[in-house]
């Protein structure tokens, strides 16, 4: 933010800390926190002046025109339209403002960028547990590279949670059978505390996990370690760990008999193949198109009439309550692998998410 | 009836008509109902209170304290349900609005006595079985009972749901009664645009009660059937959907804010008049803005779901509904601070309930602003930033206008004036108690404490211990407005007719009211509010049709 030392950016530098000190409000630790912040500031400060700007106005005609003895009568008065435009005028800019700096932060907090690490995140009560597409799972600790976009895909299996991280200032519910999606990027390593936001029963309040911020460098070689120790494991005593999300997405598109429906090599059978369906445009019979994404491959496994692709029967029956969140989880990791251009089955890359509305 | 040569004979008013319990639990007078509610939502005011200390005192210490977890749950949520059902949402209206609405509009009484009673019988059983689900183990989801937890809690959540189920009936009928009322009742000479603001204010709630009520009742039996009897309505693992519990919910619950805070304007209105003894700023600008409210207030309920899962779009179109509902309470702020300009204002308790109301208004209504900005509330969200929000602009404003109309309608409800001199400092203790407990919990929102934790991280002791100490001195204050008020009840100085020299349309029958509030139907002549004439308001009509 503009050239170092120079007197004026000393002097906002002083107020904005001075600012987070009274307001109680941790330094930001995320691009995201970077963005709002001055916003915060904006809003309060404004809160602060407007209540005892009219508290005060109000006290100094309580003074003024305090009663004194003989008088009956009070002259009538009639506010002239200036007055009106203006009481309505002001406020209503200013709020307009608060809305449009605030949703343009919003709509970007929705738009993760193409080449975010995706991470799986699944509460329960009352824990945390992280899946990386390639593994490891981690419980209530989630690892990620300082300055790199992580994008968080949540969901539940009981309750409703909320993933909170006050140093970032984002929170998103994760709620049973579906996903939502998060994404950051955050500044500098360290460690921050991971909070759960929605009343979930009675250890709520102890449903904590810590976020891990490693510098990049640090972040692969701990990634690399604990994929290795994975494969060691699963070498040595028989798999007591679980394979990878994709593995194990294909293992359970066996136990559920997905395939004797869908394809894995790109021709249409009773429903539509899994090659290439991850991110491909699909018709649907009411005549909209929509994305396959994440949300719209969860949708189709617990509620399967929902959005039924245009040339196939609604036929596919409802894995809600067969398929945990995790699970799902999977079976999507699974579909992104399927890719026709590609032998591997390729590490989640997630390009730009759209959320529904955009 | 020619007065007793003997003595003179104190008047017959309302309350010595006639005598004994089944005179009292079986009246059809408006007020003497209205006087049955203020004993019974005292009483629930008291008992959410206690309940309020008990968190307040667990949370002196970050750790356990005192209480287990689930006790500690249990008491939040029947706080928050008796707090907003059984106190912020009758208070004024069934109080207030049932004793005051006749008299302002020169009625004899409401248009259906018998539903009026019905509607009081239908609250206090309402209350005891939220009550005697309390006893039977208690719901522990919170007032805004977010399914699929509230589906699947082991807690007895069912009676506080009936319980809520069942007051809200009282809800109905009593909105219903006064939108009737103000339709067919209002004398000769009441005109639409001469009704006294308070009426605007509780019609505009009335409807808002009569519209959004029934929504809530269908919910909360709905979460009944799915705990009773697991049918998939909102818990996915039976084939529900738990956002549609939420869009339910906040459909009823964010007009309710307004159900609850529009009665507080209406108070405020008639209050802010009758001390600066002059006309209001603009009367067709506060009348109008409570109908807007009542329309606006309908289509904001997203913004409580930004980050529950809705779209991006979605979040925008709530997000902008928002901003246009606050304008509608920046128009009354500043009208009522208007007001004051040039008036002569008399300076009571009501006043410092005023300055409060307006600060807590502002404050709060700005903060609102705050949390409706969709990248702020991603981090406020259900933090303490929310809890201090929503206890500035519903809890603060609503017991800042229930004890002003309290204190400038008792001589007109009783007969009698309360000690003027502790009036002020316990006005004072209420106002400043009330800052001190949640000015620091806007600041651990920022911090990121959140709401419903029986534990919390160390660093927000400080705060916290704070806020203790800042609820302790609004308790006090309450608690000395309650003793003087009941002492004043037998002890208090005669009021005289008007004490305060007020010119509100209910001043014009006797004080306090004989049974059929006026012994001679009025025709109103002037405008309300209107100080800058000495002319009556309104003449008698001797031998018209009443």
């Amino acid at each position: 933010m503009g050239a170092p030392g120079s007197g004026e950016v000393g002097v906002l530098a002083t107020l904005e800390r001075v600012l987070r000190e009274v307001l109680y409000l941790s330094p930001a630790a995320s691009t995201y926190a970077q963005r709002i912040d001055r916003l915060h500031f904006l809003i309060i400060l404004t809160t602060l002046v407007a209540a005892t700007g009219i508290f005060a106005a109000a006290g100094y005609f309580i003074v003024r025109y305090r009663r004194r003895p003989g008088v009956e009568t009070t002259p009538r008065f009639t506010p002239r339209p200036w007055m009106e435009s203006l009481i309505i005028g002001v406020p209503l800019s200013f709020f307009l403002l608060c809305f449009y700096l605030g949703f343009r932060d919003f709509v970007w907090l929705h738009n993760p960028p193409k080449d975010a690490l995706d991470v799986y995140v699944t509460g329960k009560q009352w824990m945390w547990k992280f899946s990386y597409p390639g593994g490891p799972n981690e419980v209530n600790v989630l690892t990620v590279p300082q300055g790199k976009p992580v994008r968080l895909l949540l969901t539940s299996r009981d309750v409703i949670h909320s993933f909170y991280v006050p140093d970032f200032r984002m929170k998103q519910d994760a709620l049973p059978g579906r996903y939502t999606s998060l994404w950051f990027e955050a500044i500098s390593a360290g460690s921050y505390q991971v909070l759960c936001a929605e009343f979930c029963g009675v250890q709520h309040s102890m449903m904590r996990a810590r976020l891990d911020v490693l510098k990049p460098e640090e972040f692969d070689t701990w990634l690399a370690e604990h994929r290795r120790g994975l494969q060691a494991r699963q070498d040595g005593s028989g798999g007591l760990a679980l394979p990878p999300m994709a593995e194990q997405g294909r293992l359970l598109t066996v136990k559920f008999e997905c395939l004797r429906c869908h394809t894995v090599d790109g021709t249409a059978h009773i429903g539509p193949t899994f090659l290439d369906l991850y991110r491909r445009q699909e018709k649907l019979t009411s005549g909209d198109s929509v994305m396959a994404d994440e949300a719209y491959l969860t949708e189709s496994m617990m509620d399967p009439l929902a959005k039924v692709v245009a040339g196939f029967n609604p036929v596919m029956p409802s894995y809600l309550g067969q398929l945990s969140g995790p699970e799902a989880g999977a079976i999507v990791e699974y579909i992104k692998s399927l890719r026709s251009d590609q032998q591997q089955p390729i590490p989640a890359q997630g390009p730009t998410y759209a959320p529904s509305g955009q | 009836m020619p007065p007793a040569a003997s003595e003179p004979a104190s008047p017959v008013t309302y309350l010595n008509a006639t005598r004994g319990v089944r005179a009292w639990l079986l009246t059809r007078d408006h007020k003497r109902i209205a006087l049955l509610f203020m004993a019974l939502v005292t009483l629930n005011f008291l008992l959410g209170g206690l309940f309020a200390m008990t968190l307040r005192v667990k949370l002196l210490f970050p750790g356990p304290f005192m209480i287990e977890p689930i006790t500690y749950n249990r008491i939040f949520t029947l706080h928050g349900v008796i707090m907003v059902w059984l106190f912020m949402i009758p208070a004024i209206p069934t109080i207030f609005g049932n004793f005051m609405l006749p008299l302002m509009l020169g009625a004899k009484d409401l248009a259906f006595p018998r539903l009026n009673l019905l509607s009081f019988y239908i609250y206090a059983i309402g209350s005891l079985v939220t009550l005697w689900g309390m006893v039977q183990g208690g719901a522990d989801t919170g007032w805004t009972f977010y399914t699929p937890y509230s589906t699947t809690t082991p807690t007895q959540i069912v009676p506080v749901l009936m319980g809520v189920f069942i007051v809200g009936f009282s809800t109905i009928l009593t909105g219903l009664n006064f939108i009737v009322t103000t339709h067919t009742l209002r004398a000769p000479g009441m005109k639409w645009m001469r009704m006294p603001l308070f009426v605007w204010g509780i019609y505009a709630t009335s409807v808002i009660q009569v519209l959004a009520t029934p929504v809530l009742g269908l919910v909360l039996l709905l979460v009944a059937f799915e705990h009773a009897f697991g049918w998939g309505l909102f818990d996915p693992a039976v084939g529900g959907d738990p956002l549609l519990f939420q869009h339910l919910f906040w459909f009823y619950s964010h007009p309710a804010v307004y159900i609850m805070v529009l009665p507080s304007f209406a108070v405020m209105s008639e209050v802010v008049c009758a001390y600066a003894h002059k006309n209001i700023f603009n009367y067709k600008a506060i009348a109008y803005s409570s109908l807007g409210i009542a329309f606006v207030g309908f289509f904001t309920w997203g913004h409580h779901m930004f980050v529950s899962g809705l779209s991006t779009f979605d979040s925008g179109v709530f997000g902008v509904l928002s901003m246009l509902v606050g304008i509608f309470t920046a128009i009354k702020v500043f009208n009522w601070v208007g007001t004051f300009y040039k008036g002569s204002i008399d300076f009571r308790a009501p006043v410092v309930y005023v300055l409060g109301l307006l600060f807590y208004l502002v404050f709060g209504g700005m903060t609102g602003i705050a949390v409706a900005t969709t990248s702020l509330d991603v981090h406020w969200n259900d933090t303490y930033f929310i809890v201090a929000h929503f206890h500035f602009i519903m809890v603060g404003v609503t017991i800042m206008a229930f004890l002003m109309g309290l204190h400038y309608w008792y001589p007109k409800m009783f007969g009698r004036l309360y000690p003027e001199r502790a009036a002020l400092v316990a006005s004072v203790v209420i106002a400043f108690g009330f800052v001190a407990t949640f000015l620091p919990q806007f600041l651990l929102g920022n911090g990121g404490m959140l709401r419903r934790y029986y534990s919390y991280p160390e660093k927000y002791q400080a705060l916290h211990v704070l806020s203790t100490a800042g609820a302790s001195l609004l308790f006090l204050g309450l608690a000395t407005v309650l003793t003087y008020l009941v002492v004043s009840l037998r002890w208090g100085e005669r009021a005289a007719h008007n004490p305060w020299g007020s010119k509100g349309f209910e001043w014009l029958s006797a004080t306090p009211p004989p049974p059929s509030n006026y012994e001679e139907l009025p025709r109103f002549t002037g405008e309300p509010h209107d100080y800058s004439t000495t002319e009556p308001q309104a003449v008698t009509e001797p031998g018209a049709p009443s």
